[in-house]
């Protein structure tokens, strides 16, 4: 059986897990960014901020997922089956991962920028949002890049907890001594990686006009 | 008029980065502030528009004590000018310029048709609008930091060295465009430089600080090289000063002579008889003087066929009618003839003069000066 045959068998089932293995993955990337982006902010505007925040977003990395599907039900109150616990759980990681990168990012805006946005009478708020974010975009993307990547990866663990998604067709695969799911699986997640890698990819070109420009040149 | 008083800026380390600075900046003038790093003049300038708030005195603006004024609406009323620009990087050439009137909520195609105005003014052309900054040489990104600058009609302007960070070919066309622009616009600017030719050439009044942020001297550029106030600022000014005070001081009442020259293009058999100690002066068909032709030891047989261009000594400079000293006697000190070019507002021949006819003038006005009262120094 090669995996054609397995998902013209499984059709349903496979678009379903696909479609719950990208929302499972997208959302906490926009919860996570939300997030990131406040408390990134802080770590740049607050030098004594920076280092507590950094570390603690590398430690909660570092919490292997399986583990933190697992605790997260007790604190949540939800039940170990919900698949609010992948998500909330990804959220995590997003954060983690962003943290850093919007903190590094609003830190290397160069100062003459926001020197001379003080300088023409910017408010705080106005140099943060008509200055400071625009420039920082690249780079937020960038790490955004990496997040959706590692996101979509890391939902196919929550299937070992048994919630269904692409990662169901790796314990299927297992269990079937069958080739055909696993396989199918492995190119369903690439395939999900490489349009979330693309979106953003394209979102963020279609902020930073001057950057093609200057490319072009 | 931005007025200095007792201003001190003491950083917590307890550095002090200006001390007790008391100095006036008149309207409608160029106020430079010039000295070595670690004088406070960039702090001194960022404390005009609240950047940096001084630990102790007042900044007025004419009668309002800018501490007072919150710093974001200050900032709106004064153009600011900084080192590379620091333009917006992404936004294009005419948003970057409109920045203080969208800021000022003023009307959006209002404050793009004056940026497109601006832009004509700094001597970019129209199609640049649109361009990203990186899409400029830094001279062209500095033009646009000072249309930016200029864009919500400020009262006040503050530079801080704008021009260093170009070559010094574009800094001089810079330079002098910045004083063709002041002469139509005459705002009050506080301009900052390490540069003390700079100061000179810029500068309506030159303000010298000395490290530690105290004022050495606030005088007229002319008043500066010919009066240091002490060996400091001698020594800031530097070398050559008797020389380059000179271009201070207009050089009227010079004897002008009649000069024989001869056409571009004439016959070179006729020169002989026009030079005088061997040399002739050619002008072209508008009487503008070309270079001198040496005929001191050129045999009657070689002068044949036209007066060319490429026969022509090109040394000597020109100086204008009603230029100044520093002119004349560098016309009269380059020709190669020793007679000394003066020409016309248009840039025709006038007449020569010699190099001791620009000295005697020189020694004339020395001896008006001499007579002038003198500040004695209390040692």
């Amino acid at each position: 059986m090669n995996p054609w045959t397995y998902l013209r068998g499984h059709q349903d089932d496979v678009l379903h897990w696909l479609w719950t293995n990208a929302w499972m993955a997208g959302l906490p990337l926009l919860v996570g960014l939300t997030i990131a982006l406040p408390i990134g902010y802080l770590a740049s505007r607050y030098k004594w901020v920076y280092p507590p925040v950094v570390t603690l977003a590398g430690l909660l990395y570092t919490i292997p997922s399986l583990a933190l599907f697992i605790v997260l039900p007790g604190l949540l109150g939800t039940k170990i089956l919900d698949a609010i616990n992948v998500a909330v759980a990804l959220t995590v990681y997003t954060v983690a991962l962003l943290v850093r990168v919007v903190a590094d990012a609003l830190n290397a805006v160069p100062p003459d920028a926001s020197n001379a946005a003080t300088a023409m009478g910017y408010t705080r708020r106005q140099r943060l949002f008509g200055v400071e974010l625009p420039l920082a975009v690249p780079v937020v993307a960038a790490g955004l890049r990496v997040a959706a990547v590692s996101n979509v990866s890391l939902v196919s663990v929550a299937s070992v907890i048994g919630v269904p998604q692409l990662g169901s067709l790796f314990t299927e695969g297992f269990q079937s001594s069958s080739y055909a799911p696993i396989l199918l699986g492995l190119i369903l997640v690439v395939v999900l990686a490489l349009v979330f890698d693309g979106v953003i990819l394209f979102g963020a070109r279609l902020l930073t006009p001057w950057l093609r420009v200057v490319r072009a040149r | 008029m931005i007025r200095f008083e007792s201003v001190t800026k003491r950083y917590p380390d307890g550095t002090v980065a200006v001390d007790e600075l008391s100095l006036e900046a008149p309207s409608h003038e160029i106020t430079v502030l010039v000295g070595p790093s670690g004088c406070g003049k960039t702090t001194s300038l960022r404390m005009i528009n609240r950047m940096i708030d001084p630990t102790g005195g007042r900044i007025w603006l004419d009668d309002r004590d800018i501490s007072t004024v919150p710093p974001a609406q200050l900032r709106r009323g004064m153009g600011y000018v900084i080192q590379a620009a620091g333009l917006f990087p992404h936004r294009t050439v005419v948003d970057n310029i409109a920045t203080v009137p969208l800021l000022l909520k003023h009307d959006r195609r209002q404050a793009h048709a004056k940026a497109m105005e601006l832009l004509e003014r700094v001597g970019l052309p129209a199609h640049f609008a649109k361009r990203y900054p990186a899409q400029l040489s830094g001279g062209q990104q500095q033009r646009v930091g000072v249309a930016r600058a200029l864009a919500a009609d400020p009262m006040v302007m503050l530079m801080d060295e704008p021009f260093s960070a170009v070559d010094p070919v574009v800094r001089a066309q810079l330079q002098d465009e910045f004083l063709r622009l002041q002469a139509e616009l005459a705002k009050t600017i506080v301009f900052v430089t390490h540069d003390i030719d700079e100061a000179i050439k810029l500068g309506d009044n030159v303000a010298v600080l000395r490290v530690g942020g105290t004022l050495a001297q606030l005088a007229t550029p002319a008043e500066l090289l010919s009066r240091p106030a002490d060996s400091f600022v001698a020594g800031f000014v530097g070398r050559d000063r008797g020389y380059r005070a000179l271009g201070f001081t207009v050089a009227d009442a010079l004897p002008v002579h009649e000069e024989a020259t001869v056409a571009l293009g004439s016959e070179l058999a006729d020169a002989p008889g026009r030079a005088r100690d061997g040399w002739v002066l050619v002008l072209d068909a508008d009487r503008r003087p070309e270079g001198w032709l040496a005929l001191t030891g050129v045999p009657a047989s070689a002068l044949a066929g036209e007066v060319r261009p490429d026969l022509l000594n090109l040394g000597g400079t020109l100086a204008t009618q009603g230029g100044t000293l520093r002119e004349a006697l560098d016309a009269a000190l380059s020709s190669p003839s020793g007679r000394g070019v003066i020409v016309d507002d248009e840039g025709r021949f006038a007449g020569t003069v010699s190099p001791s006819e620009v000295l005697a003038r020189i020694e004339a006005h020395a001896e008006e000066t001499r007579h002038a009262p003198a500040e004695i120094a209390v040692i």
